[in-house]
């Protein structure tokens, strides 16, 4: 018997499904591959731009490396700074945002309008109108002179924090977690800021859990308390790894130390400096994000 | 026996009191939240909205709260002018729904073919739009820019022309980047299709199958129809990022006179050098009308949108 000549039906078929993907691929290629093999090039040499607009590598082994961690002024402040701040906000807004998807979840008069403002920070989320924002809101709670410290702020509209703060302390409060939430509180705003498409991502995990369950919880006698860590957080775990990817890197692309790498490129011309600074940020975020990716996929529940 | 019956009638009488207050005093609780939340995120946006209208007296007016004394369109006329915002904002308008729509065909078409086919390292490739999202741009940033201020492909150009062309100061990269899926976030939105693409049952396309559709005519005709909530939502994502993003505008030096939001940031020294107003503070109130300016399309979108957007990702495929 002859063996049949051309590709099956099915190979057919998965042939045109290549060329579905075909032209991000191509991208991918040109855009993403080659240039993080560039940047690692880069990273490893001196480099000089040419008159005509082209730019000559010369190997410099792992000098730049050195140079940024041993020689350059800020870098490794900036980098550790970047970092803990990272580690700070990911859980407070991950938390912040799964809270404010319960509540916007519930049914309640004016819901839609509610989740109309809630929203808002996803669309006003450019520099400049960041900026301005920033500096009427100060305006806003009482005028230029009390926008000194964010504390100020609160005291402005008076609430003595002071007080609070002495309070929980004579609670015997431990010190370092009365720091975390009061920082957390006063940079409520920012939290609030960032949090915009987490919560979309949680409002939408809490929908697709099937009602029959909290039906079954309630049958059962659970109370609400109850529901909430047996039905209601497992339910939304898978997406909160989700949550915590999309914050990670949006954090990220955001933080200082990127600032510094692109200052270094475009104001110092220091373009074997920049790249070595954005490599070992990156790759320092990437093993943050598998490790913590890792911690929560382990006590993740998945339903299906 | 008397007294048992009552003892537990009044015990679930006291119950039911208890619940209602709990009830009530929750409710009060999520009231405050919502409102205060509401009110952090609402302050700044009327702020600025207040002192666009603010008169220069009004603005050193310690009295003036909310409410200026003397309204005035006039910042609004001087920033029209310097922006020189209708033709201005037309061309924002033309680049980002443009680049809106390259991004929305060209994902969904992605997501699809992850989503329905299967070819061979299917799972690696995938792992690769999972890198495309984890990536910073930053990291690729600089041989992004040398790409794109030496544009060769495959020697091509040396061949026409004799040297390579220098793309930046153009908006060429940034379609270039769209049209080959690698734009502003695409990754994310492969990400979102693929999930809805896969949520949706299979006997749509068998059936189409069945009466002689082809691949594409079935991707175009049933599929991408059936994933409008989806649609909706990168589209709505897709316009406001790229309509607020100054990254890619910096980095491939796209024109002022295309991109709006870069525009603003120059305002105040515009301002301060075309009509000589050099006081910080009369300058922020230009730039207030400003931003209230380039938000005012952004926002009416949105309004229009935000019912459909909403419930778009309520059932798109944001959730796996």
């Amino acid at each position: 018997m002859k063996r049949r000549r051309g590709l099956s039906l099915l190979q057919k078929r998965n042939v045109k499904g290549f060329m579905f993907i075909l032209p991000w691929l191509v991208g991918f290629i040109i855009f993403y591959a080659r240039s993080m093999f560039m940047t690692a090039q880069f990273s490893l040499s001196t480099m000089t731009t040419s008159a005509g607009g082209g730019y000559t590598l010369e190997w410099a082994g792992l000098s730049n490396y050195i140079y940024a961690f041993r020689a350059h002024g800020t870098f490794k402040q900036v980098l550790t700074t970047s970092i803990l701040n990272m580690l700070v906000d990911v859980p407070l807004i991950t938390f912040f945002s799964l809270f404010m998807a319960i509540l916007l979840n519930r049914k309640f008069k004016g819901r839609t309008i509610v989740r109309a403002i809630f929203f808002l920070p996803i669309i006003m989320n450019s520099g400049a109108i960041t900026s301005a924002m920033e500096l009427a809101r100060t305006m806003m709670s009482g005028g230029i002179s009390s926008g000194a410290s964010e504390i100020s702020d609160a005291a402005a509209s008076g609430v003595d924090v002071a007080y609070f703060i002495e309070l929980f302390k004579n609670l015997a409060m431990p010190d370092k977690l009365l720091d975390y939430i009061v920082a957390a509180v006063a940079r409520i705003n920012d939290i609030i800021s960032a949090s915009g498409v987490q919560i979309i991502i949680f409002i939408a995990a809490l929908q697709s859990i099937p009602g029959s369950m909290y039906e079954v919880a309630k049958i059962e006698g659970a109370t609400a308390y109850e529901t909430f860590w047996k039905v209601t957080f497992p339910m939304v775990m898978p997406h909160i790894i989700t949550n915590v990817v999309y914050t990670v890197v949006d954090n990220f692309a955001k933080s200082d130390v990127v600032q510094l790498a692109y200052d270094t490129c475009f104001n110092e011309i220091n373009y074997g400096l920049s790249s070595t600074m954005s490599l070992v940020s990156t790759v320092i975020v990437c093993v943050i994000l598998v490790l913590v990716c890792g911690f929560i996929q382990k006590r993740t529940f998945y339903y299906n | 026996m008397q007294k048992i019956k009552i003892d537990a009638q009044t015990r679930n009488s006291m119950s039911a009191m208890q619940r209602s207050v709990k009830k009530g005093i929750l409710g009060l609780a999520q009231f405050v939240v919502i409102v205060g939340i509401c009110y952090v995120i609402v302050a700044p946006i009327l702020g600025i909205l207040v002192s666009s209208f603010m008169s220069d007296g009004d603005a050193y007016n310690p009295m003036v709260y909310m409410i200026p004394t003397a309204p005035t369109l006039q910042k609004y006329k001087t920033v029209i002018a310097r922006l020189n915002y209708f033709p201005t904002m037309g061309r924002d308008l033309l680049y980002t729904l443009s680049l809106m729509i390259i991004q929305v065909f060209i994902c969904s078409m992605v997501g699809y073919g992850f989503a329905r086919f299967n070819f061979p390292f299917k799972k690696l490739l995938f792992a690769c739009v999972v890198v495309m999202i984890v990536i910073p741009t930053n990291t690729i940033m600089l041989p992004l820019y040398m790409t794109f201020k030496n544009f060769n492909p495959f020697g091509l150009a040396t061949l026409i022309k004799g040297k390579s062309i220098n793309l930046l100061g153009t908006p060429v990269p940034m379609y270039l980047m769209t049209f080959l899926g690698c734009g502003l976030r695409s990754g994310l939105y492969i990400y979102i299709f693929n999930q809805f693409f896969r949520g949706l049952p299979k006997e749509i396309e068998e059936a189409a199958f069945v009466d002689g559709a082809g691949v594409w005519y079935t991707y175009f005709r049933i599929m991408l129809m059936n994933a409008m909530p989806s649609v909706i939502t990168v589209a709505v994502f897709s316009m406001v990022w790229q309509y607020n993003d100054t990254f890619y505008a910096k980095l491939f030096l796209i024109s002022e006179n295309i991109v709006i939001s870069k525009k603003i940031s120059s305002l105040t020294a515009v301002i301060a050098n075309e009509d000589k107003i050099l006081d910080t503070t009369i300058q922020q109130l230009y730039l207030d009308a400003g931003i209230i300016l380039i938000m005012v399309p952004i926002v009416l979108i949105y309004v229009f949108l935000q019912r459909y957007f909403i419930e778009g990702v309520e059932r798109s495929g944001i959730v796996g």
